[in-house]
């Protein structure tokens, strides 16, 4: 889960990390009272989960009230790839000798966390690490004891971050780490830390990503949690419990299991056609979870044909069937040619009571996919 | 012969009175599993599906001479729980809990790494040697014994593909899910090595996913290791970055590690032929046979 900056910077600010002065707004009028109370020069910034939004004109500086409301009416409900504009965060604009970069993340293949410093902030991290990585200090952290205060030093120093700020720079990196752990951040980063020509440090921007899987233990970052933005389906998904990702073919795909259902989706590609979701009902797929998925896919305007593929190993047959049954016999007309493959656990049972009238019946996982790319090339004819 | 785990492997099962360890202990003991012990906080001297249950696994260790457990704790309590099972301490623990913390995984990974305790999983679907015993949820009439070792991040993807050989009379000395998720305690690697110490073994399927380099890790382990045989499929091609696609672990990042192109590269590289569809990978260790 991605936390807004705004939101992360009231988690780091709450810790201790310096942040500059700021309001949130959502009209033109709001900004205005913002920036009277902040002064200028003023950042005024789309609070939006969209990579580089300066770029994409979602941050504008502005030194006078004209050039503030100018770029609060430019903003406020801009289109920024795919995502409607609803606030800006309006900051204090940050007067800066040199841009620095911190940041904490987990290490998959040691299965560690690490933690990262580089002069070369204000700029995409990731690019730094492909082509000059030696510009990034490491540090692994135990997660048993934490980041020690020396390795905080230790990483800070191999950076090459100017001394004068060496030990400010260290106790952020420190205070971003605690959260890290405290908050179960999936990963958390400064970027940049800006130098003033005081020599103080501020974090100019903020992201945050936390552990889904650690919602249950973190309540107050839940409660920042928006309904997933930009897509009514995943929203839906969501609500029924079920992993779903939208894609942009015509090939609508149901299944169990992760890996079955992404395999059936470069199976859809393999044979010519084209996937345009990923829906993992899970296990024990009952006659209303079946109805749900069914809706879900009939739903999305771009499918033209479906694939159910079931393995049964907890989840029966049997039950699957009726319950793809119970579901098409609600609707009048079926929307959707749907082709179901059902193996595992009473597999043969449930294909004698699949109604053939409203399905597609095939054997092979292979044979069934197949079948729905014709189907999905016959409609699209 | 087989890895891991057989008939002598005996079980506590961890979370035993709950709905799945229920259901999936009355499973196991119906496949021939010698589920010997239960072990639940609170619930010791009752008894499930005719098993005694402990209130802690190192009694249930103690009395019961358990050696390895299965794990249906909730994910709150799971790390908590797989920590109880390096403790007691068992051979083998198989932790089938989906949506464990990363946080409390990286802890219990740090203590794999300072005891002789296995660890299989989290978010997998368990082990099964056919005909001697399973330790998870695999449905056991999809496998058969014989002479080809399977390891998989997924559970549903691992019954396709066995029944893929099943049907072609091709058995399975064991079969391994090793989990969806990021941080896991066996890897591709270690159940490569083990198949390969295996002299009953005679090919292995190994069946990867986007996400992590474990399968790159795998590749370089094959080439420079291994004289087994080993057929590969890589799920995944088709998701996009930046997605979850289910597993926790299934996830190519935005700068493009982890997707099924370089996993796919990487064990042609090793000379590991990979599959378009799970039929295919059938036919790859048809020829190995």
């Amino acid at each position: 889960m991605k936390l807004h900056e705004y939101q992360a910077k009231r988690v780091f600010a709450d810790a201790g990390i310096p942040v500059p002065d700021s309001r949130l707004a959502s009209t033109v009028e709001e900004v205005m009272d913002a920036v009277e109370e902040i002064g200028y020069p003023a950042a005024i910034k789309a609070q939006v989960h969209v990579g580089g939004r300066g770029k994409a004109g979602g941050i504008e500086i502005a030194t006078d009230d004209g050039e503030a409301r100018e770029a609060a009416e430019s903003i406020l409900g801009m289109d920024l790839k795919g995502y409607t504009v609803e606030r800006v965060l309006v900051e204090t604009g940050v007067d800066f000798e040199t841009e620095l970069y911190v940041g904490v993340t987990m290490d998959r293949g040691e299965g560690e966390p690490v933690a990262m410093v580089s002069t070369e902030g204000g700029v995409d991290i990731e690019a730094v690490a492909e082509e000059t990585p030696e510009r990034i200090a490491r540090e692994h952290v135990d997660p048993a004891f934490g980041l020690h205060p020396f390795q905080a030093r230790k990483v800070v120093y191999e950076a090459g971050i100017p001394r004068d700020v060496a030990g400010d720079v260290a106790s952020i990196l420190s205070t971003l780490y605690d959260l890290y752990e405290s908050r179960d951040a999936a990963d958390i980063e400064i970027n940049p830390v800006m130098v003033t020509g005081d020599r103080e440090v501020v974090a100019a921007d903020a992201v945050m990503n936390v552990d889904e899987d650690a919602l249950f233990r973190q309540p107050e970052l839940a409660e920042m949690e928006e309904e997933a933005a930009g897509d009514d389906l995943e929203a839906k998904a969501d609500e029924y419990g079920f992993d779903y990702v939208r894609l942009s073919g015509n090939v609508g795909i149901i299944g169990n299991g992760a890996g079955l259902v992404m395999t059936t989706l470069d199976l859809v590609d393999h044979y010519g056609g084209s996937p345009a979701n990923f829906l993992d009902v899970g296990g024990g797929a009952k006659a209303e979870r079946v109805t749900h998925a069914l809706e879900m896919v009939f739903a999305d305007e771009n499918v033209d044909s479906v694939v159910f593929n079931i393995f049964g190993g907890i989840t029966r047959g049997d039950e699957v069937a009726t319950g793809i049954n119970e579901a098409l016999r609600r609707f009048d007309e079926i929307p959707k040619p749907v082709v179901v493959r059902l193996a595992g656990t009473n597999a043969e049972e449930g294909m004698e009571i699949l109604d053939e009238e409203l399905v597609q019946v095939e054997g092979t996982l292979e044979n069934a996919v197949q079948r729905a790319v014709e189907n999905a090339q016959e409609v699209a004819r | 012969m087989s890895i891991f785990v057989d008939d002598d492997t005996r079980v506590v099962v961890q979370g035993i009175t709950g709905g799945e360890g229920k259901f999936h202990t009355e499973q196991m003991l119906e496949y021939g599993t010698n589920v010997v012990a239960g072990a639940v906080p609170g619930k010791g001297g009752r008894e499930v599906a005719g098993v005694p249950v402990y209130d802690t696994v190192t009694e249930a260790a103690r009395e019961e001479d358990a050696d390895a457990s299965v794990v249906f704790v909730p994910p709150a309590f799971a790390g908590d729980a797989v920590f109880e099972a390096l403790d007691a301490p068992l051979d083998l623990a198989v932790a089938i809990t989906e949506g464990i913390p990363t946080r409390d995984m990286a802890k219990v990974n740090k203590r794999l790494s300072e005891v002789d305790t296995r660890l299989l999983g989290p978010n997998c679907p368990g082990i099964i040697t056919p005909g001697e015993a399973k330790l998870g949820i695999l449905p056991g009439d999809v496998f058969e014994s014989g002479d080809v070792g399977l390891v998989s991040r997924s559970g549903t993807l691992t019954y396709q593909v066995v029944s893929n050989l099943t049907e072609r009379g091709i058995g399975q000395t064991t079969a391994i899910g090793i989990g969806g998720d990021p941080i896991i305690g066996t890897s591709f690697v270690d159940a490569l090595s083990a198949f390969e110490a295996d002299p009953d073994t005679d090919a292995v399927v190994m069946c990867g996913e986007i996400g992590g380099e474990d399968e790159e890790q795998a590749a370089e382990f094959i080439a420079e290791n291994m004289d087994t045989p080993v057929a590969g499929f890589i799920a995944g091609r088709t998701a996009p970055p930046g997605k979850r696609m289910g597993h926790a672990g299934a996830i190519v990042s935005g700068s493009g590690t982890g997707t099924a192109e370089s996993k796919i590269g990487a064990l042609d590289d090793a000379g590991v032929p990979v599959g378009d569809t799970p039929d295919e990978v059938a036919d790859r260790v048809e020829e190995f046979l």
